[in-house]
């Protein structure tokens, strides 16, 4: 009894020793957020608060959990206070297998990948319980737009990861990232290139996040889902909304991208140098991209109208992500090097790129 | 009692309470969400048994999914609870008829081959031991036919489904965004040439 209890105790440090990082991460992440919109937008973005601002997230954090909670009437009470708690639970909980270096995670479960696309599914019903019970038309109303819209890039996303497991042989995490190793022409972005890009805009769909956020809608349904919370209730919304941005730029870089691989791996020259050495900051480098690359987006796109959102998901990504699945399939069987199918799909995408430009050019001239 | 037994008692009576819930609620939104407590609960119960690939296919498919849908579903009814209770005399007897069938089969299954003493022991696997490729590999070669028949019949359910909802209504609207797309400014805008009007002295 006493070792099980240490165990535990083991465990739950182990735990805080990812949740603390991560929180400390998602209030960064929102401090970056308004810095580089900010910057984006010719403002300085905030300044006020602490050295360069550098406070501004300790200072919001604290301004909400001093606000009251304000329950609206003939609202649910039960299902209104448990909603944000359904949308961060399942978005911490995927952290559960998500391995950060070399041995270094906190359950090195067999199927992971499953795991985690069955954690990031269960994330909308905190959205779809929130527009019900709050008894607000516009939360209402928001609740079914997410609920649509995750139903549909769901199916694109797993597909995505459907060819991640054909390619590596494996549904575990950490046994993808170590069959990519060998370099970054050996990363499965290179021959997956279209589910790797279905993969993150689909991710940034599952997020509710712009140009896909018209759950939220400011500028139509004011705030959507979370409009009649206020205080904690929100925060924690908010919270499990940057918790997921941060969870699904780290699996874009450990499916795609080989995690905390170097590069540099296999150059001849910086083989034996520290810059090949696969490390954590690697991993921390790869993620913090991809996790820019959602605050990027949110500052260059506007929002998708909301038919073009169903027929991109359902017309547009799920055959892209079938075709590739059939193509993948014919290479293993084939026996051709996914090194080789790489060179020829990034080939094939830059001819055609610089051709439409090329295109574009003479037209205009 | 051990650590595993009193996970499993604990998940089992959520799971019992939930789905009694489910047929006991009033409201048909709480029903929806009891039903995703049980499946849950079920779940844990299943990784319990370290079927982990089925738990974890069981969240994915029917929580994360058909639940969403079915919440969709049911939140846009509104459905009056009222009309739906006045037939309860009336359909009595037919559900107390499916009702006695139903017991009498899981009578028959439990009292018949199944317990602790009528199956094989379970036996515990090491830990690399991989349930989703075992599933796979029966999967696949075994009962590859069923399998197959299975896929085919769900392609047809969904074609039908989609079949029995699309109707040509004569006056539905569309967009062509394939045709949105080639617009050029040339087919929309016309730069008309005036005179100048005369001067409002």
């Amino acid at each position: 009894m006493m070792e099980m209890l240490i165990d535990l105790g083991f465990v739950l440090l182990k735990v805080f020793a990812i949740i603390i990082p991560l929180m400390l991460g998602v209030a960064y992440l929102t401090y970056a957020e308004r810095k580089l919109i900010g910057y984006m937008q010719i403002r300085v973005g905030p300044n006020r608060v602490g050295p360069k601002g550098w406070l501004q997230p300790i200072a919001d954090a604290l301004k909400l959990l001093m606000k009251e909670i304000v329950i609206p009437t003939n609202a649910n009470k039960f299902l209104f206070v448990i909603a944000p708690m359904l949308s961060i639970g399942p978005s911490l909980a995927a952290w559960a297998v998500v391995p950060f270096s070399e041995g270094l995670v906190l359950s090195n479960i067999d199927a992971s990948l499953l795991y985690v696309l069955a954690m990031t599914s269960l994330g909308v019903y905190g959205v779809i319980v929130a527009g019900w019970a709050s008894n607000s038309k516009y939360a209402f109303l928001g609740a079914m737009r997410s609920a649509a819209q995750i139903v549909a890039y769901e199916i694109a996303m797993g597909f995505a990861l459907v060819g991640v497991l054909m390619a590596a042989h494996s549904i575990n995490l950490y046994e993808i990232v170590m069959q990519q190793s060998g370099g970054i022409w050996h990363w499965y972005w290179m021959p997956l290139l279209p589910l790797f890009l279905v993969y993150f805009i689909s991710g940034v769909a599952e997020t509710n996040r712009a140009p896909f956020d018209v759950a939220e809608g400011e500028s139509e349904i004011v705030a959507g889902f979370h409009v009649e919370y206020s205080g904690m209730t929100f925060a924690v919304f908010f919270l499990a909304e940057y918790a997921n941005i941060i969870l699904i730029s780290v699996l874009t870089a450990l499916m795609f991208m080989g995690g905390w691989l170097s590069p540099f791996q296999g150059i001849p020259l910086l083989e034996s140098t520290f810059l090949a050495a696969p490390s954590f900051i690697w991993f921390l480098a790869k993620s913090a991209f991809f996790a820019f690359l959602f605050l990027w987006f949110r500052a260059t796109f506007p929002r998708y109208r909301y038919d073009q959102i169903m027929r991109l998901g359902w017309k547009v990504f799920i055959p892209i992500t079938i075709i590739w699945i059939l193509v993948l399939g014919v290479v293993i069987a084939a026996k051709v090097s996914y090194v080789t199918l790489g060179l020829a799909t990034v080939g094939i995408a830059g001819a055609y790129i610089l051709f439409n430009k090329l295109q574009t050019v003479s037209r205009s001239k | 009692m051990t650590f595993e037994k009193v996970v499993f008692y604990l998940f089992a009576t959520i799971l019992v309470l939930a789905a009694v819930r489910v047929i006991t609620a009033r409201n048909p939104v709480h029903a929806a969400l009891f039903l995703v407590l049980a499946f849950f609960s079920s779940s844990a119960l299943w990784i319990l048994i370290e079927a982990e690939f089925l738990a974890i296919t069981l969240v994915l498919v029917y929580v994360g999914a058909v639940m969403v849908l079915f919440l969709f579903v049911v939140m846009m009814l509104n459905i009056n609870i009222d009309v739906m209770r006045e037939g309860f005399i009336k359909y009595l007897p037919i559900g107390v008829a499916v009702a006695i069938i139903s017991a009498i089969e899981m009578g028959i299954v439990i009292t018949g081959n199944f317990g602790a003493d009528k199956s094989p022991a379970l036996v515990r696997k090491p830990a690399d031991y991989s349930n989703t490729e075992a599933i796979g590999q029966v999967l696949y070669t075994e009962y590859l036919f069923a399998f197959e028949v299975a896929a085919v019949l769900l392609l047809v359910a969904i074609v039908a489904a989609i079949a029995l909802t699309m109707r040509k209504r004569p006056n539905t609207r569309y967009q062509n965004p394939s045709s949105q797309v080639v617009v050029r400014k040339e087919d929309r805008l016309r730069v008309v040439k005036m005179d100048v009007e005369d001067k409002q002295s």
